[in-house]
């Protein structure tokens, strides 16, 4: 038996070495792992709740999570090509106009 | 106790995974922790029961994606970060503020939540019983998903399509 807070705390310790990613990392797709890494650990809170409460629908929730994560990623690799395309760079810093 | 041991070994390997995502400067290394990373969540899934969603974890997240992700690595060819000075500001104020957040929020979990006790496959996560609630409550938002993921197959193929390709089909069209 392990108390469940033990999973919710793995979840917000996943989630704050998300956001810390996101925050110190200048490649832009190492951003956008560490927002992998952020939905990764909302993933295992509601799997976690779905365990506390007895509900199929956490696990159903979770499954949504997954299609929108994949469909971000192709959407927004996509973009990160685009960029790379017209900029030469996967810098962040030096991403500082919309104009292409 | 089992299960204990196991929540503990995995959940370690997960929080390294993670911190070496951030410690590395190479993409492709922070790629790589990141599948350490989401193939032991999958295995926090399958101690918790929820066998679909740690399949589905392995098969669509550190399967579909991540190949998706050292695709585009290699494709760009991506090379060392380079440090900038955004990114010290960054660590001079992110940094504490994410740990004071996280240790408020961890101290709140443990101290003062009573979210109870979890055995070993808690959870009836059997997929017949899935698919059934999938397919039946919320079969709407299932079918907005796939138009969702249309959406985003055909925004992809446009935006990284080369520019002059999308002009020489716009000529022949």
């Amino acid at each position: 038996m392990v108390p469940l807070s033990y999973y919710l705390v793995l979840s917000g310790i996943l989630f704050a070495c998300g956001v810390t990613g996101f925050l110190i990392k200048r490649n832009i797709i190492t951003i956008f792992m560490s927002i992998e890494l952020m939905l990764n650990g909302v993933n295992l809170s509601f799997v976690a709740f779905a365990a506390r409460w007895q509900q199929l629908s956490g696990q159903v929730f979770v499954f949504f999570v997954m299609v929108v994560a994949a469909a971000e990623a192709a959407v927004g690799l996509a973009i990160i090509i685009a960029v790379f395309r017209t900029r030469e760079t996967l810098n962040v810093d030096q991403v500082n106009l919309l104009k292409l | 106790m089992l299960h204990l041991i196991l929540f503990s070994v995995f959940g370690l390997v997960c929080v390294a995974g993670a911190v070496n995502l951030l410690l590395q400067r190479h993409p492709i290394n922070s790629a790589l922790s990141l599948v350490v990373v989401m193939g032991s969540l999958a295995v926090e899934f399958l101690l918790l029961g929820a066998e679909f969603v740690a399949a589905i974890q392995v098969i669509v997240y550190a399967g579909a994606v991540m190949v998706l992700f050292v695709f585009v690595i290699m494709l760009l060819n991506a090379g060392v970060e380079e440090q900038t000075s955004g990114s010290r500001v960054a660590w001079l104020l992110g940094i504490p503020a994410v740990l004071a957040g996280m240790v408020i929020v961890c101290w709140a979990l443990l101290e003062r939540s009573d979210a109870g006790r979890a055995a070993i496959g808690a959870l009836p996560g059997h997929p017949a019983d899935i698919a059934q609630l999938l397919f039946h409550q919320f079969l709407l938002p299932f079918e907005v998903t796939s138009i969702l993921v249309l959406i985003a197959i055909m925004g992809a193929v446009v935006l990284a399509a080369r520019p002059e390709s999308v002009e020489r089909t716009k000529k022949e069209g």
